[in-house]
């Protein structure tokens, strides 16, 4: 039955794929909150480097050494360019794009020189090959079971346990860092435990989805999440339902159209990111069109009300009160001043009689809340 | 191979007239990036070439360089658009922004490069070069394109100088000034596109983002001026991609783009170390000569508040009373300073006791102490 399981070629590549992207998302979260993505396509590239030392070094493929080894590459790297930084020459963005390229070059000459007949050639260190997992097996309790499913499985649980237990630490010091070091919470100190743990999962990740497309569950998913809500907890629950949904759509696509697995997985992310920033509940572009809508309706007939309810009682009512006088005094044209009218009628602010424009009392309501704002609304007429 | 040989060699000539085109052009391209700090969106764009490489090799059917070099720039600026939608239109920051266009748009390329592997076209193996470079498969056809774009982006950049300066400086200034800001910003944005579309047959989509951040941020240390920044970057970028080209060609089976970028990042580094004013090490003699200009001082007024002590400008202070002061050795010191003419050794009368070298203030030396505790605000004179 477990063998079975372990035996089943799609599923291994969807959950591998899946917990590729709840590993990054959960880490991820915090670089996109805190402004600093960019920091994983510096890790990701970065930790070839790593990888292809510790390979010359023990000539160990991977195993707890090699994301160990690897992963203080990326910590390395984050060293450096804080260095960088810190010695005000170069700025904080080009002082990234300087490190990075650096320890990758090394990598890739490296891998050139020493490395090509193994595994990582150029080419896996850029894509991954998630649809070989299942090919590289470790035997545990019996069962032949996919070492990147292994690796990746504990990735997963390194970083759930960590946003566990530091929850609030890491809130803290993800949004009000100064209060957070006034604490005495050290938040630089854990934010490079989450970098050491983004390298690490970058490393575990690498074999399936190589160092840019891990970029791409990084950054996306969390993303995506943040335009969806504002509540952190859930921002880790939406991201990894889009890190698993983008894994199964991603690879019956990549199945059906034969490409890349890995980079369809990714490419699915940008879908579901895209979906969010157009169809969001309250940030998306769509939302947001309905809002500023909605607004101006409303102006609209708050501007209507004010003006019948200033002429009210008025000796030029005969002429204020009138939709021609809209068109003239405040400047509406005529198609939009009929589609005010025809509105506020129907949310009985204003009933029509002839050409004359008549209050409600809920449209006078409405008009002396903007004239005379905290006076009590007449009930009676 | 002998020198003679070496230059009349076709692939070579090639190799260098690339990378010497393309070091200028990211040289030049990349000064305004890195001061308006947008290095890493040719990070973004050059990623995002990719797809841009494979539609242009799939529109095309093959290794056609005009289509892919037109595909790479149509999904490059499409990369930066998206980025700027994202931005403005939500929520997310720039640098969430320019991972997702990054990330998102390369996943593409590698949907598509694997499309066309998947379609067994003959001549894709040219393709996997656009990953890292491989300066040895250019062809001459290949540096007429190169050239025509980087003419373009050079001629560009020579007719709006004065503008993209204005606004890579002061962008509110240059907006009060009546300049369209927003359409120069998108030219110069479209412009790293067109050195990123040069590199990609040098550097690959990968490294070409160091390519346009090293030359600018090594010719900074050295320059002040954005006239002597350009054109210094101009040359790092050459002189950087011709020898990483150069070392490619010539040894076996390594790509060029690692190779182009470790040279120019040593440049950065010998900048960033040994450029005047700027670099680490004068920075650090300036602090040692600082440093030992405030130890010499200390040693003068010293003696000067002796002298005023014992109301005797002519006091023959003793070398100990002056350690004991500072709590230091001052031998040095008061060697330099004798030296400047500031101080003068006398003998004391054999009567009095202790040494027999005694230090004593000349009217020059008087004159610099005053000027020196003046200058501190607290001076008392003997």
């Amino acid at each position: 039955m477990m063998a079975s399981l372990f035996n089943n070629i799609p599923l291994m590549i969807m959950l591998v794929g899946a917990l590729v992207g709840i590993a990054s998302s959960l880490v991820g979260t915090f670089l996109v909150l805190r402004g600093t993505s960019m920091l994983s396509d510096a890790i990701g590239h970065s930790i070839v480097f790593g990888i292809v030392v510790v390979w010359l070094l023990t000539h160990q493929a991977s195993g707890p050494l090699q994301i160990i080894g690897a992963a203080l590459t990326g910590i390395f790297t984050v060293f450096l360019t804080e260095l960088l930084v810190s010695t005000q020459k170069v700025k904080k963005d080009a002082a990234i794009g300087l490190v990075f390229p650096v320890l990758f070059s090394l990598g890739v000459l490296l891998i050139n020189l020493y490395a090509s007949d193994v595994h990582i050639d150029a080419h896996t260190v850029l894509l991954g090959e998630i649809g070989f997992v299942w090919l590289d097996t470790l035997p545990i309790g019996g069962v032949e079971v996919p070492r990147a499913l292994v690796s990746m499985g504990a990735m997963t649980a390194l970083n759930l346990a960590f946003v566990a237990a530091f929850y609030k630490e890491l809130k803290l010091a993800t949004f009000d860092s100064a209060l957070a070091k006034a604490l005495g919470f050290a938040p630089t100190a854990l934010f490079y435990v989450l970098l050491l743990l983004t390298s690490g999962t970058a490393v575990a990740a690498f074999d399936a989805v190589g160092a840019v497309l891990f970029v791409a569950f990084v950054i996306v998913p969390p993303s995506a999440a943040y335009l969806l809500t504002d509540r952190l907890w859930k921002i880790f629950v939406y991201a990894s339902l889009i890190a698993a949904a983008s894994s199964v759509s991603g690879y019956y696509l990549a199945v059906a159209w034969d490409v890349s697995i890995g980079g369809m997985m990714a490419v699915m992310t940008g879908v579901f990111l895209a979906l969010a920033f157009v169809l969001g509940p309250r940030y998306g572009v769509f939302a947001q069109w309905l809002e500023r809508r909605r607004q101006r309706e409303l102006n609209e007939s708050r501007t209507l009300m004010v003006h019948l309810y200033h002429h009210e009682d008025g000796p030029e009512k005969a002429v204020e009160n009138v939709t021609m006088a809209l068109r003239d005094h405040l400047m509406w044209d005529p198609a939009r001043a009929e589609r005010v009218v025809e509105r506020s009628r129907q949310r009985q602010l204003v009933v029509q009689e002839g050409e004359r424009l008549h209050l409600t009392q809920a449209g006078r309501n409405l008009a002396r809340e903007i004239l005379e704002p905290g006076a009590k609304a007449e009930t009676g007429a | 191979m002998s020198l003679d040989a070496l230059l009349g060699d076709y692939t070579l000539q090639n190799v260098v007239m690339g990378a010497a085109m393309l070091g200028l052009v990211s040289g030049v391209l990349g000064c305004f990036a890195v001061l308006r700090k947008q290095s890493l969106l040719g990070d973004t764009l050059s990623h995002a070439a990719l797809p841009g490489v494979c539609l242009g090799f799939i529109i095309a059917g093959g290794r056609e360089m005009g289509s892919i070099l037109a595909g790479a720039l149509f999904t490059g600026s499409l990369a930066a658009l998206v980025m700027l939608l994202l931005t403005r239109m939500s929520r997310l920051k720039t640098d969430a922004a320019l991972g997702i266009s990054l990330s998102v748009f390369f996943a593409i390329g590698v949907v598509l490069l694997t499309y066309i592997q998947g379609t067994g076209n003959a001549s894709q193996g040219g393709l996997d070069a656009f990953l890292f470079g491989q300066a040895a498969a250019t062809l001459r056809s290949d540096l007429w394109i190169m050239a025509g774009v980087s003419g373009v982006a050079l001629v560009l950049v020579g007719g709006l100088w004065k503008e993209f300066k204005l606004v890579s400086f002061d962008a509110e200034f240059a907006a009060t000034q009546g300049l369209p800001v927003t359409l120069l910003e998108a030219l110069m944005t479209v412009m790293i596109a067109l050195a990123v579309v040069v590199g990609l047959q040098m550097v690959g989509v990968v490294l070409m983002a160091a390519m346009v951040i090293a030359p600018a941020v090594a010719a900074r240390q050295w320059a002040n001026k954005l006239e002597s920044m350009v054109m210094l970057s101009a040359l790092f970028g050459i002189v950087g991609g011709v020898t990483g080209a150069l070392i490619s060609a010539l040894g076996p089976g390594l790509a060029t783009g690692p190779l182009i970028i470790l040279s120019l990042s040593s440049v950065v580094l010998v900048s960033l170390m040994f450029a005047p004013h700027r670099g680490f090490v004068w920075e650090i003699l300036k602090l040692q000569r600082d440093r030992r200009q405030l130890r010499h001082q200390r040693v003068l007024t010293t003696l000067y508040q002796l002298a005023s002590h014992h109301a005797d400008r002519q006091y023959r202070s003793e070398k100990r009373m002056v350690d004991a002061y500072l709590g230091t050795d001052s031998r040095r010191a008061l060697e330099r300073l004798s030296d400047r003419g500031l101080i003068t050794q006398q003998t004391p009368p054999s009567h009095e006791p202790g040494d027999h070298k005694r230090w004593v203030l000349t009217p020059e030396g008087c004159r610099e102490a005053e000027r020196i505790l003046d200058d501190l605000g607290r001076g008392g004179r003997a």
